[in-house]
């Protein structure tokens, strides 16, 4: 599995897919990782807020056989933010569960990675985030592959 | 009928104080932890968070916690603290064919791209009683193993065996709306999705149960485990303001594809036919009985009589739901004083006509004397 900081940040890449990424990225960061990744690139956790951050419920769907018709399979907590910087760059988040906190933390820093001075920065701090999720979903996937079962047919004798 | 009573204030509040006292049990037993409940009681979060039709892990678990670990009052709680909850949007629909998988089985096919893949579970244990679990003995840590080159991509079963035309194709997606029984109630016929989500929250014991009595002959539908898949899956919604989808992260859920027996008519050669569960977390029991009892309710769809329970939507869909099963059932406890004030009056008067007859009656009179 290649690690995040192998891929780097591809220059053909779209502005809009590399903002896409980096909200995943923050939306699977802890508090503590998004106040660090501000940190590192000279940022204070400060913004206007556009919306309060919001706890609601988003509505999961799943498809009849995987693959068919969608249907309603249940709802999840999500926790969304909105913020303004001071030079007007809004920022947005959208994650599970109901830390505010958190959220808030996402959206500012996805305000800031829309200042091109900012971007690197934080880029580093999200790809260094993103390693360390990939390093334990490879540690998960290890475990996981040593459960697979290797079948062996037994001799079935004159035939 | 319910009627207005007043007092007892004091009693309640001292109840629920007491109820408080009870819940911690023996304060020389360490507090339990929310956090702790998440993680070692997993299986029973699962299953609140789909019972309960929300998926949120610690609440799950603090609900458990407030409920004492009584599985129908925790979703109780969790289905309570939703309707606090406006609702922004709905995810795309998840891909499970792009699970990142923790298992994945099947009874049906033995080498399956992607493999055979355990996971963590309960089969071929042999269920006995593990005593060093009760010393805080730490786990043996768990064997790693390189994943194959295959295990990167495991294509749904159904997905393998729909391409050789042996297996009736999912229901096609022509985009029209789909129901929800939390905004609408349920009409009947209700739709397959209507009855997947009425499934994926209903109560785990009676969906099983129903199931059950499908295999044992109450509308066999001759299932096979096609598949079942555990794992991970994203969720992405759109925003309105933002114009483009976002991750918000993975859940886990669990997926049985059921294989049931043949149906084709007409221009259709015979098929295997299929049952479909999803649910919230690891919950493989669910998944299963969910899928069966979703074949088993598309008998009139597919040309089968429907005479027994598990092929009958309404009795089905209406008396699947834990909650207001059971608030039908408990509200009996409440006070039914003048309800019952009025039957007493009515049978002491029909006992003083039984009386009044037995004495006009000679055959009675004689018996009597």
């Amino acid at each position: 599995m290649p690690s995040a900081s192998q891929t780097p940040p591809d220059p053909g890449m779209p502005d809009l897919a590399m903002r896409r990424r980096a909200m995943a990225r923050a939306g699977t960061a802890t508090e503590g990782e998004l106040r660090e990744a501000l940190a590192q690139a000279g940022l204070t956790p400060e913004a206007e807020d556009l919306r309060a951050p919001e706890t609601g419920l988003v509505m999961v769907r799943g498809r009849i056989g995987g693959d068919g018709r969608p249907f309603n399979a249940g709802e999840a907590t999500v926790t969304r933010a909105a913020v303004r910087l001071p030079g007007g760059e809004t920022g947005f988040a959208y994650q599970l569960g109901r830390d505010r906190t958190r959220a808030r933390l996402a959206a500012i820093l996805d305000a800031h990675w829309q200042r091109p001075e900012a971007r690197p920065a934080l880029e580093a701090a999200l790809a260094a985030i993103a390693e360390r999720r990939a390093e334990a979903a490879a540690l998960a996937a290890r475990k996981v592959a040593a459960t697979r079962v290797n079948f062996f047919t037994l001799a079935r004798g004159e035939d | 009928m319910y009627v207005a009573v007043k007092g007892g204030e004091a009693a309640i509040d001292n109840a629920h104080r007491l109820l408080a006292e009870t819940r911690r049990g023996d304060p020389a037993v360490p507090d339990m932890s929310v956090a702790q409940i998440r993680e070692q009681m997993r299986l029973l979060v699962d299953r609140v968070m789909t019972e309960g039709s929300l998926y949120d892990p610690d609440l799950a678990a603090l609900a458990l916690k407030q409920a004492r670990g009584d599985v129908i009052e925790a979703v109780f709680l969790v289905r309570a603290y939703r309707t606090t909850l406006p609702r922004l949007g709905a995810t795309e629909p998840v891909d499970t064919g792009a699970m990142t998988l923790s298992r994945r089985i099947s009874a049906t096919f033995k080498d399956l791209p992607g493999g055979q893949v355990l996971g963590p579970t309960f089969d071929y244990t042999h269920r006995l009683v593990d005593f060093s679990l009760g010393d805080g003995t730490a786990p043996e840590p768990a064997a790693e193993a390189e994943p194959a080159a295959d295990a990167a991509a495991c294509p749904r079963v159904t997905d393998l065996l729909g391409r050789a035309g042996l297996l009736e194709p999912s229901p096609e997606d022509l985009g029209a709306p789909i129901g929800d029984l939390t905004r609408e109630p349920v009409d009947y016929p209700a739709d397959r999705a209507v009855r997947l989500q009425a499934l994926a929250r209903g109560d785990e014991g009676f969906i099983l149960a129903l199931g059950y009595s499908t295999q044992r002959g109450y509308g066999r539908t001759h299932p096979f485990v096609g598949e079942i898949r555990v794992g991970a899956v994203e969720l992405e919604v759109t925003p309105e303001e933002l114009g483009f989808s976002v991750g918000l992260g993975s859940v886990d859920m669990t997926e049985c594809q059921m294989i049931n027996q043949f149906h084709g008519n007409g221009p259709v050669p015979p098929q295997f036919t299929r049952g479909y569960g999803l649910v919230f977390g690891q919950g493989e029991r669910k998944a299963m009985a969910m899928a069966l009892v979703d074949r088993s309710l598309r008998a009139a769809e597919l040309g089968e009589a429907v005479v027994v329970p598990a092929q009958d939507q309404e009795f089905v869909l209406a008396h699947c739901d834990s909650l207001q099963a059971t608030g039908f059932v408990e509200h009996m406890k409440l006070p039914h004083y003048v309800d019952f004030q009025a039957e007493l009056d009515l049978v002491r008067r029909l006992r003083a006509e039984h009386g009044a007859r037995a004495l006009e009656d000679p055959v009675q009179r004689e018996a009597a004397e």
